[in-house]
Parts: C-alpha cells; sequence; structure tokens
C-alpha cells in the first residue's frame, strides 16, 4: 500500500473532478446566467445586474420569499421545542410505547413526500379547513419535528442517567435538572436538529403544493408555477447560494474552531 | 425520572392528528366510493380494480418503476467508483469533499431543476426521458455517494493490509475485502434513490415538458385536476405498497448479504 502509481492518482482526481463538476454545473450556470445582460438562457452576453434589479421589481417573487422564510422560522422553532421535549419525555418512557411513538415517527421521513402531501390536504378539506398559511404551517411542523427528533433522541440515549438523578437527589427540581444538566448536555444535537428543519421547510414543494391553499406560495411553488421562463429567478438562486454556502462554512468552522479554543485552553 | 415520560403528551397527541389520522383518511378514501369531498361510507375495491386494470395506468407504473431503476443503477455505477476514491483521500481532503457534495443538496431542488431546464435548452434533440433521467441522477447522486462512502470510511484499514500480506492484488483485495463490507452502504444508498424516484413528480414536470408522467403526476392530476379524491387515495395507496415491498426486499437483500 501506499505506494500508488502516479497514473492512478491523476485517475482518481480527474474523476472527482468531474464528479463534482456534474454536482455543480447547474449552479454554475444559473450564477453566470443571473449576470447575463439577455433573457437568454444559451448564449451570455455580457455582464450585466439586470436580473437582480427585476428580481426586487418582482412583487411576487419577493412575497414567496417572505412566505418562505416566515413558515420556515415558525416551523423550526416550533419543531425545535416540541420535539426536544418529546424526545426528553420519550426517552423516558416504556420501551413499547417508544417503539411505537419512534414507528409513526418515522412515517413522515420514510413515506414520499406525496404521501404525507396528499394525507394532510385530506385532513385538512375533510373538516372543512381552509387552506392557508395556518394550514401550511401546520403541515411544515409536523414534517420537521420527526429530524429534530431523529437528531436529538440518539444523543439523548447515550447520556448517563445517574447524572439528571444526582442532581434531583441534591435538591434540584425536574425544571433545573431539565433545563441545567439535560439540556446543555444535548444542545448540539438540538442545533443541528433545528437546522436541518429549517432546510427542510425551506426547501419544500411537494407537501407545500398541496397544503397551502391559493394565496400563499413559497419560493419552489413560485417556481413551479412560472408561466414563461424568468432569468431573475437565477439572480434569487445565487443569492441563495451564497447563503447557504455562508451557513455552512461557519457551521462547519465554528466547531472546529471551538475545539481549537479549547485545547489552547488546555494547555 | 419517570414523570418526565408525561412531556412527551403533546407530541403524541400531535402524531395522532397529523400523522396517524390523515394516512386512516388516505385509507379510508382508497377503499370508498367516490362523492367529492365527503366519505361516503359504501365500501369498494373498485378504485383499485380501476387501476389495475387500465394498461394507460399500468403502463405509467411501469415507467416509474423503470426509470427509478435506471436512477438507482446510474447512481451506482458513478456514485461507487466516487465513493471508493474519496475513501483513498487524506482525512482533510475526505471532509472538504464531503463537505463539497453536501453543500448542493441544502440548494432548494426546484431551483437545481430549474437551472438543469435551462442547460437542456441547448440540446434540443434529448428525449423527454433521458432529461428525466439527467435531473433525476443529478438529483440523487450525492445521496449514493455519502451513504456508500460512509460505508467504504467505517471499514478497518488492517483488514486491506491483511490481505495484502496474504498476497492479494489490489484489485482482488477490493473484491474480495472493499466490495462486500461495502453492500450495506449501497442497500442504505438504494432505498434514498429509490424510494423518492418512483415517487417524484417535480423533476418530470419541469424536465419531462408535460408529456411525460410518472405516477407521482398522476396522483397529483386525480387530486387536483380530477378532483377524484378515491381513486387518488387508492393509487397512492398502490404506490405505497410497491414502496414498502422493495423496501422489504432490499432489507432481505441485506441481510442475506451479511449472512454470506
Amino acid at each position: 500500500m501506499g505506494k500508488k502509481k502516479p497514473a492512478w492518482h491523476f485517475f482518481t482526481s480527474g474523476y472527482l473532478i468531474l464528479v463534482l463538476l456534474f454536482i455543480y454545473l447547474p449552479i454554475l450556470y444559473v450564477v453566470v446566467f443571473s449576470f447575463n445582460d439577455s433573457k437568454s438562457m444559451i448564449s451570455f452576453e455580457g455582464f450585466s445586474l439586470r436580473w437582480y434589479e427585476a428580481m426586487l421589481e418582482n412583487r411576487e417573487m419577493l412575497e414567496s420569499v417572505k412566505y418562505t422564510v416566515i413558515v420556515a422560522v415558525i416551523a423550526t422553532v416550533v419543531s425545535t421545542i416540541v420535539g426536544t421535549i418529546a424526545s426528553i419525555g420519550l426517552s423516558k418512557a416504556r420501551p413499547l410505547i417508544r417503539s411505537v411513538v419512534m414507528e409513526i415517527n418515522n412515517l413522515p421521513v420514510l413515506n414520499p413526500d406525496i404521501v404525507t402531501a396528499i394525507s394532510l390536504m385530506l385532513l385538512f378539506l375533510s373538516v372543512k379547513i381552509q387552506r392557508s398559511i395556518v394550514t401550511l404551517t401546520l403541515a411544515h411542523i409536523t414534517f420537521c419535528i420527526p429530524y429534530v427528533i431523529l437528531s436529538v433522541m440518539p444523543k439523548l440515549r447515550q447520556l448517563d442517567d445517574n447524572v439528571a438523578e444526582a442532581a434531583l437527589d441534591l435538591g434540584a427540581n425536574p425544571w433545573q435538572a431539565l433545563t441545567r444538566v439535560i439540556i446543555p448536555q444535548i444542545y448540539p444535537a438540538i442545533l443541528s436538529g433545528a437546522l436541518i428543519a429549517f432546510s427542510m421547510s425551506f426547501d419544500d414543494f411537494v407537501i407545500s403544493f398541496f397544503t397551502a391553499g391559493k394565496d400563499v406560495q413559497n419560493i419552489s411553488m413560485y417556481v413551479y408555477s412560472m408561466k414563461r421562463f424568468n432569468p431573475s429567478v437565477n439572480a434569487l438562486s445565487t443569492l441563495i447560494v451564497v447563503a447557504v454556502t455562508i451557513v455552512l462554512v461557519l457551521a462547519n468552522l465554528i466547531p472546529a474552531l471551538r475545539e481549537r479554543k479549547n485545547k489552547k485552553e488546555e494547555y | 425520572m419517570k414523570s418526565f415520560f408525561r412531556m412527551s403528551y403533546p407530541y403524541i397527541l400531535w402524531i395522532a392528528l397529523f400523522i396517524v389520522a390523515p394516512m386512516v383518511m388516505i385509507l379510508l378514501y382508497a377503499v370508498t366510493r367516490s362523492g367529492n369531498g365527503t366519505i361516503t361510507f359504501s365500501f369498494t375495491m373498485e378504485n383499485f380494480a380501476r387501476f389495475l386494470s387500465d394498461p394507460t395506468f399500468l403502463k405509467v407504473l411501469w415507467t416509474s418503476l423503470r426509470i427509478a431503476f435506471l436512477t438507482t443503477v446510474f447512481c451506482i455505477l458513478i456514485g461507487y467508483p466516487a465513493a471508493l476514491f474519496i475513501a483513498g483521500l487524506p482525512e482533510k481532503r475526505q471532509t472538504l469533499m464531503i463537505l463539497l457534495l453536501t453543500l448542493p443538496m441544502w440548494i432548494n431542488m426546484l431551483l437545481k431543476t430549474y437551472a438543469w431546464r435551462g442547460i437542456l435548452m441547448n440540446f434540443e434533440d434529448l428525449s423527454s426521458e433521458i432529461r428525466v433521467f439527467i435531473g433525476m441522477v443529478y438529483d440523487f447522486l450525492p445521496y449514493m455517494i455519502i451513504q456508500i462512502h460512509t460505508a467504504i470510511a467505517k471499514l478497518d484499514p488492517n483488514l486491506k493490509t491483511a490481505a495484502y500480506d496474504l498476497g492479494a492484488n489490489p484489485w482482488k483485495t477490493f473484491l474480495k475485502v472493499t466490495l462486500p463490507l461495502s453492500v450495506p452502504g449501497i442497500i442504505s444508498g438504494i432505498t434514498l434513490v429509490f424510494l423518492p424516484a418512483v415517487s417524484s413528480f417535480v423533476i418530470p414536470k419541469l424536465l419531462g415538458g408535460g408529456n411525460y408522467v410518472l405516477i407521482g403526476n398522476l396522483i397529483e392530476t386525480y387530486f387536483l385536476v380530477a378532483g377524484d379524491w378515491n381513486f387518488g387515495s387508492a393509487i397512492s395507496l398502490i404506490m405505497a405498497l410497491i414502496i414498502i415491498l422493495s423496501m422489504y426486499l432490499t432489507k432481505k437483500l441485506d441481510t442475506t448479504a451479511k449472512e454470506e
């Protein structure tokens, strides 16, 4: 081992670069064409910011961004709180109850989106609730909670029960045991659950499409329903790519930096 | 500590209302006769019979299964070498590669598919099926690579060293050690690719140009255009059954592979 031939190395790197190119092709494409000075999606005819200006004047598109963000924020906050509380409760439940609840919890994760979507639509319509931003948000909370639980639960089960017991024995009330002992230990898992929930909600199309009704649309629904091609979408995509990159780089850098700091403090 | 269990009551109520009840509704609609919007409690199997006896519907089902199968096969063919080569990189570059692969997964699927629509405008001769196929392989490839990579990266490097010590060449070591032990990664990759591919309806709609219908599009039509919720529910149940069945089969495949 170890003595890899340069030709092999060249081949594997080349292959990986090709795969990356394929995966980044649409992203490069929208970024480049967002600066195109023409409506064409085929030829680049000079640099311009006109599609960014058009985006700022496009009420419908900006509305969809607004709704996407509002729903994603509410769904993330609610599902993170409910999911964390439920996980703590379930970790203390009898094994049978826990496994039944976990099976049901996994349904929206395993089910095709379209099945979850129509099931929720049937629920709302058959009890005669008008589909609106409320039903949309309820639907998003419903499919976000399972991801929070799937992220928090494994961490909780690794915890040593004795620590919380000790806090209770030493006179802490259950609330204090919860907020000062249990939650600080599972904090990173809660955060990553929240991040997954946010991106699930932000990117969702299928479930939103069936549960939002006519008056509300998120970014995905807006793009889906566009009658003619509109290059402002490229500008919007570019901004989203930039935002996602910043968030992901930070999410990966912060733990690494903190670790380095901790190491320094050890010395 | 036992009292903490009570904390799960709100969520148990939530799933009863928003997961269990809606699923029961699909089931109810599927086995009852249509009376638009309300359930009329006359039970029937005719919704299922209607689907299974009509060649048009069966053809749509066959197309969905075929394209999902082809997508899965190509994701394995392209993804396996990629996962293997990534696992061979130094640790820091592995992390970077995985980060680079995950980044596009966080970007809205509709926007990426829309971009493909623009790219594919440059290639007018491609058939609808090829366009949909490219879109699907693109969308699901990162999931496959990451699953396989996780399985390969977990392998004990001593296994490979042992194989070399015993005289195996790199190719034989790959066939006899790495490949069999990475099967669980391929299996979980298949579940992450095949299942959503079967039920996908955005990619065929945006890239297939309206004349490429998969089972997901059929469900959408019966719910939102035709307003026949009973038949739409029956189609979804048939699709869900096929998915459960194929999941069971892949799991079975996994256990037999492990026993060997």
